[in-house]
């Protein structure tokens, strides 16, 4: 059943419904990268919320009108309405007023949500049993998404994806180096405003499949998850498309195989999984990496103390550099030094002396910057200066081994 | 409105939106100006996994399992996000927008993989709250004030909410010095001596706390909002910290009972039948009064000098 699904074998709708969520997710990362670049990762919450009321008034206008009030796209017109009234209220709030953007994202959420829940329990009084589906803006629902629901999703999907992928240059600028975009000339708050309206659209659009509150997962796990595998902003862009697109995926089809798994939280939790897998594995950002490479720091500091004092003769206490001197052949486990340990620690005790000469000489000061106690001296200097350095220490009648 | 109405239907549920708003909006102050005003929203979401698991446990819907429930699930978030800012090098609020979207959703995943749908347990409710059914059914009039067998039978939401609202109180008076100082210059906090590491997690625990005993009573949405307009608003008021924690009172309290009147008897008044959600009416008239504040308050600019004092 799940491979069935996997590779769309579960009839049309479902297909439909799989494909449509993929191109959502491909969106919602593409576009929640720039977000996320330009540290704005929780404004899609507050734009995400502010939908409802919009929702809501759009099914009052449509029955009113003498409609059903559930056409689709007069629901998201209505959605993407309030969501930009309540971008520009983050905005305006943030910009006018001394209220830093996090309570003005707060506000505007909690605010434009209550009025949602207001409006929603007068739709529940005006006209029982008509509103059923609404609710599952909250959560998301594709169980009762009928064909011409999934093509809508499908198209704007796209096109938003379309969009991002033409605007990606001044987008990844902007969110790059803003002072260098408006130095060459760009309109970086026009910029700014597009990418806040892709957001838009992606969470607009978003909305019938996984719901208002769990649309802010599309747009920030896969943007975070990619940042661990990549430095370039490109790249990170589209990392986190594929990796939204997979989540999608494989959380849609998961849903269309078993009747109880809701689509909305699956794919978040696909997205999740993804993210807790690169946040421990990434190379180089990753946490087992970063543990790694702090041993391994660790060891060379431990061994470098430790040869320092074997080479003047100073007793060792420090189990772990004793054990790590052991383990390397130059110590026995009395601590004292093997012939290959007394030819390294001096050696060590040699470049440090080198090290303490060039970093008070100003002629080698650019050398004596790289100094951390562990690097080699002869992948600083060249073979003369070294023997330069040690005509020096000859002169001075120093240690030398 | 008489008593015999207004005290079994109305008294209970007013006090406790008042003492919801007051306890949510006296942390808000600080954690607004720490800029982690997100957290109550982070807090909010958290929570429905934490009951749901609670349920599953102990198969019964009953207080002390689901408040323990949902602290614990706001301690797990609060150590998730940190843990996440950190092993992940991410900043703040995306490293929040993970953990609490992906906690949320497993909450909801949860709900509908098991077998609630004969409990009143569901998301709607953990969204709307019922402030509106928090009925005092033996009270006859002002005088079940001074009944005790009458004041036995007040819903317990309203007791509770009391002694968070005195807990959350003492906290903020106790600890009044420490967190005025770290919270606007954490640098002198720690020259002198102050632990703000052990102060910042005791003030966001304070906040779940508030969190999580009017989560139940009212719903999350009134939760965020009564963390965040009111402290906003009254930032708007005034520059002195003492000033803003009571105007923001002053302006919780106010959303609260205007907000109930306006659920209960404003649909009347235009001539529908039902009333609305009092807890999202609540939000609303915060969200005014914050508009009203933004657009008129002495101090709504940054950096603007203060008027003569």
């Amino acid at each position: 059943m799940i491979w069935e699904a996997l590779t769309l074998q579960l009839g049309y709708n479902a297909t439909l419904v799989t494909l449509g969520a993929t191109l959502l997710g491909m969106a919602a990362g593409v576009g929640g990268t720039f977000l996320f670049l330009r540290k704005r990762a929780l404004v899609s919450d507050a734009i995400s919320h502010a939908t409802l009321p919009g929702v809501a008034l759009a099914f009052m206008v449509m029955v009113a009108f003498g409609g059903d009030g559930r056409n689709l796209i007069g629901l998201l017109l209505g959605a993407a309405l309030s969501a930009a009234a309540g971008l520009l209220l983050v905005s305006w709030l943030s910009n006018r007023t001394r209220l830093a953007e996090d309570a003005a994202i707060g506000s505007v959420l909690s605010v434009f949500f209550g009025l949602g829940i207001v409006l929603l329990t007068v739709i529940q009084t005006m006209s029982a049993g008509r509103q059923a589906g609404l609710e599952d803006f909250l959560l998301g629902s594709t169980a009762g998404m009928l064909r011409n629901d999934a093509l809508i999703i499908a198209v704007a999907a796209a096109l938003t994806l379309a969009l991002v992928l033409l605007l990606r240059r001044p987008l990844t600028l902007a969110s790059f180096d803003p002072e260098y975009g408006t130095a060459i000339g760009q309109n970086v708050p026009r910029t700014d405003l597009a990418m806040m309206g892709l957001v838009l659209a992606v969470t607009v659009v978003g909305l019938k499949i996984v719901g208002l509150i769990l649309i802010v997962a599309l747009l920030i796990i896969p943007p975070v998850t990619a940042r661990f595998w990549s430095e370039r902003t490109d790249h990170v862009v589209l990392i986190s498309g594929a990796l939204g697109g997979i989540a999608a995926y494989i959380g849609a089809a998961l849903s269309a195989a078993q009747p109880n798994l809701p689509t909305g939280p699956i794919i978040v939790l696909v997205g999740f999984a993804l993210f807790a897998l690169s946040l421990l594995l990434a190379p180089g950002r990753g946490a087992l990496t970063a543990l790694l490479r702090h041993r391994r720091y660790q060891r060379r500091v431990h061994l470098r103390q430790g040869l320092l004092a074997l080479a003047h003769g100073q007793p060792i206490y420090e189990q772990l550099t004793l054990r790590l001197l052991r383990a390397e052949g130059y110590a026995l486990p009395d601590g004292v030094a093997t012939k290959a340990g007394r030819g390294r620690a001096a050696k060590a005790l040699r470049d440090e002396t080198r090290w303490q000469l060039i970093r008070r000489d100003p002629a080698y000061e650019a050398a004596a910057q790289q100094y951390d106690g562990l690097t080699p001296i002869e992948t600083v200097l060249t073979a003369d200066q070294i023997r330069e350095i040690d005509s020096r220490i000859d002169m001075r009648g120093g240690v030398m081994a | 409105m008489n008593g015999s109405e207004f005290v079994p239907l109305s008294l209970v549920p007013m006090l406790t939106g008042i003492f919801v708003a007051v306890a949510c909006a006296l942390p808000g102050n600080f954690l607004v100006l720490r800029r982690q005003a997100l957290i109550g929203d982070a807090i909010s979401h958290v929570v429905l996994p934490g009951i749901v698991v609670a349920f599953l446990l102990t198969g019964v819907v009953s207080t002390w399992p689901m408040l323990l429930g949902a602290a614990g699930a706001a301690l797990v978030a609060v150590l998730a996000i940190e843990g996440v800012r950190r092993l992940g090098k991410i900043e703040s609020g995306a490293a929040m927008g993970v953990v609490f979207t992906a906690m949320f959703a497993g909450g909801v995943l949860l709900l509908e993989q098991s077998d609630t749908s004969n409990v009143h347990l569901d998301v709607e409710h953990a969204l709307y709250g019922n402030l509106e059914s928090l009925i005092w059914l033996d009270a006859t009039g002002w005088a079940s004030l001074f009944d005790p067998e009458a004041l036995a039978t007040v819903p317990v939401e309203l007791p509770r909410m009391a002694v968070t609202l005195l807990f959350v109180a003492l906290f903020t008076t106790l600890f009044w010095r420490p967190l005025k100082i770290s919270t606007f210059d954490e640098g002198f906090a720690r020259t002198i001596g102050m632990k703000t590491g052990p102060l910042g997690l005791g003030l966001v625990i304070v906040a779940a706390i508030a969190a999580v005993a009017a989560f139940d009573a009212v719903g999350s949405i009134i939760v965020i909002a009564m963390f965040i307009c009111p402290p906003a608003a009254a930032r708007m008021m005034t520059n002195r910290l003492e000033h803003q924690i009571a105007w923001s009172v002053l302006f919780a309290t106010l959303a609260a009972i205007l907000g109930y009147v306006l659920a209960g008897y404003g649909p009347l008044w235009i001539g529908m039948r039902d009333s609305v959600s009092a807890a999202g009416m609540i939000a609303t008239v915060s969200g005014v009064v914050l508009g009203l504040a933004a657009l008129m308050g002495p101090h709504r600019q940054r950096g603007a000098a203060a008027p003569a004092a």
